[in-house]
């Protein structure tokens, strides 16, 4: 049992789950910052059970300041909100009515070196962001990996300072996503657990880890049981939840097929125990979501979570706890300190990213989607787990192929069509 | 053995870190034929230019999704064009290229105007881009 008092986010979570609702959050973050103060406070006033989002945008992430600044006086369009660039008074404004709303707000961001936004989440007193060492640097930078290492220890430190203020600040790994798509869950379980516990290394108490809706129910609901499991034993004393994210991949065309994996995706958080759940919009195969349709997606998720009873049954076991727990034995082996255990484990392909071009990933292993439909790996690279069958040769219609498996079939079903 | 294949240099803007674009071109454009130097993502201007001097491309492919390759895009082309050495280099963007869906016709302009020889929007037929890259290939043989 924790007996961290969590701050305003994390308790707002936790005072859901006890009402055995799930907290549906958006993905949300525009550069006017009078539309995200009205984003903001429409997503506050949705019929659904929400915390609000403050999305950063690209430039900010990679630590262009300069042009956030550049885009907001020419008027060109930012994908988020420039918490940097915009300054404290301005943050101030915007987060202000979603506080009086009694609204907690997450600051989502995807920086491998965040200095600059922790600085920021300081000035302004949010009490929840998002990140890691890993999952903010492989698949959103050419940073090399011992360098964001080092800067998120640094700011786990000072967000752990927010303490002093009498508030406990909460930090969300984004280790269950990773790029997204074809990565088997035993390696997402594994990296978001590693940075759960590379944050609880440098100071926070209040964690939640993440996992990734990915292309098989049954094997979502057997990786998120195996999540718990390792919470419960890796990181006791802490105040955690797991957050689930709606599809990362790519995503249906179709309104009717976008709506029905979002729907899955909120019968997957109850099947598997998830408290909160990052919703995506039929907007998502196209560009970025307006903020009605972001509220749409909210209030249809959390209608279907509460519709969802749990699941009916104890999950499969189809081998994804051994694995995450195959993985992290690995990883703790090499160091006490995680952060350096993490950059060995990545040089010596102990963990090993599937497609992903990071400098630092050394890029031998493959997921593929099996005959059943599920994540396995073709090749599994230096890691301790083991390949389904031998690898094919990719080709660019082929990685198409797999890239479009969900959403061909969420579309079909759109269209009428059910499942076999 | 010499490499006689066209070397084409693939990567995105400076902002994006989107990746499996890049993955998707680099196969096709091997498949093409292309040797492919594929800067991966997060790409400075500066350093793009740079490799682009280092590596003589026949072709220059940059891809964005992430809503900022109209802006970034457009002061890339500008950058690469400066360099006597890529002048009557083919450079072609596409991707997902602004926030609001697809850009409008004046927006494609200043992406051809700042120095691209094509844009391809999202969805685009990809028949367009192949014929576009077989050309210096063929260009090459005969
Ligand atoms: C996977 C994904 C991610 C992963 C990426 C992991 C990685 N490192 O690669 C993660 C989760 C990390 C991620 C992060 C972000 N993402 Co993203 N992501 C996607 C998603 C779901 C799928 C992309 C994908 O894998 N496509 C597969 C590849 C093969 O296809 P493609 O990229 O669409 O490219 C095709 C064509 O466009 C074309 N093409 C592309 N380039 C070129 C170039 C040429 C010359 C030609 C001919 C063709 C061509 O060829 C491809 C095959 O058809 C899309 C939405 C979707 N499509 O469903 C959003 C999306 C691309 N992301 C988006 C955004 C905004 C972001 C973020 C900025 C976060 C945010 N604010 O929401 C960050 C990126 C941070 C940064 N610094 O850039 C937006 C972009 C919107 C826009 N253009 O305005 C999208 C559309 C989602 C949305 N609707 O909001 N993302």
């Amino acid at each position: 049992m924790s007996t961290v008092t969590p701050g305003p986010f994390a308790a707002a979570v936790a005072a859901a789950h006890r009402r055995g609702e799930v907290v549906v959050q958006p993905r949300m973050g525009f550069g006017d910052p009078a539309v995200m103060r009205y984003g903001l406070a429409t997503v506050a006033r949705s019929r659904a059970c929400t915390v609000g989002t403050i999305t950063l945008d690209s430039y900010t992430r990679v630590g262009a300041h300069e042009a956030a600044r550049r885009a907001l006086v020419d008027g060109a369009p930012l994908n988020g909100f420039p918490i940097v660039a915009h300054g404290t008074g301005i943050t101030r404004e915007v987060l202000a009515e979603a506080r009086a709303g009694g609204m907690p707000v997450q600051v989502r961001h995807g920086s491998a070196r965040p200095e600059d936004i922790f600085a920021a989440l300081l000035a302004n007193g949010v009490d929840a962001t998002e990140g890691g060492p890993v999952s903010y640097c492989l698949p959103y930078s050419r940073v090399p990996l011992r360098e964001a290492v080092d800067s998120w220890k640094r700011c786990c430190a000072a967000y752990a300072g927010l303490r002093e203020a009498g508030v406990e600040p909460h930090l969300e790994s984004f280790g269950g996503c990773l790029l997204g798509q074809l990565c088997p869950p035993g390696l997402l379980v594994a990296v978001t657990l590693l940075e759960g516990m590379f944050f609880a290394q440098h100071g926070l108490r209040s964690v939640s880890l993440s996992y990734a809706q990915q292309v098989d129910h049954d094997q979502d609901v057997e990786a998120l049981a195996a999540l718990h499991r390792l919470i419960g034993e890796w990181l006791p004393g802490l105040d955690t939840h797991i957050v689930l994210y709606t599809y990362m991949g790519v995503y249906p065309r179709t309104r009717a097929g976008a709506l029905e994996l979002l729907g899955a995706s909120a019968r997957l958080a109850k099947h598997g125990g998830a408290c909160r759940l990052l919703v995506k919009t039929p907007a998502e195969a196209h560009r970025i979501p307006t903020i009605a349709e972001n509220v749409t997606a909210l209030e249809y998720a959390s209608r279907v979570a509460a519709a969802e009873g749990p699941a009916d049954g104890p999950p499969g076991d189809t081998g994804v706890y051994a694995e995450a727990r195959a993985l992290i034995e690995a990883v703790l082996e090499l160091d006490d300190d995680i952060g350096t255990a993490l950059c060995r484990a990545f040089a010596k392909g102990y963990l090993d990213v599937p497609y992903c071009l990071h400098a630092d990933n050394r890029g031998e292993s493959r997921g593929f989607i099996d005959e059943r439909g599920r994540l396995a790996w073709s090749a599994p690279g230096r890691m301790p787990v083991r390949a389904a069958r031998g690898g094919v040769e990719l080709t660019s219609s082929g990685l198409l192929l797999a890239l479009s498996h969900v959403q061909r079939g969420f579309d079909r079903m759109g269209a009428g069509d059910r499942p076999e | 053995m010499k490499d006689t294949r066209c070397t084409a240099v693939l990567g995105t803007v400076a902002s994006d870190s989107h990746m499996w674009n890049l993955m998707f071109l680099q196969l096709l454009l091997g498949e093409m034929g292309y040797r492919v130097v594929n800067l991966g993502v997060c790409v400075p201007a500066g350093f793009f230019l740079e490799q682009c001097r280092q590596h003589r491309p026949d072709l220059v492919v940059v891809s964005s999704v992430n809503g900022h390759g109209y802006t970034e895009g457009w002061a890339l082309a500008e950058l690469l064009r400066t360099d006597p050495a890529l002048d009557g280099v083919p450079m072609v963007i596409g991707g997902k290229l602004g926030t609001a869906g697809p850009l409008d016709e004046t927006q494609t302009a200043d992406l051809l105007a700042a120095g691209f020889d094509a844009v391809f929007a999202d969805g685009s037929d990809p028949r367009q881009f192949l014929d576009f890259v077989r050309r210096p290939v063929l260009v090459e043989a005969g």
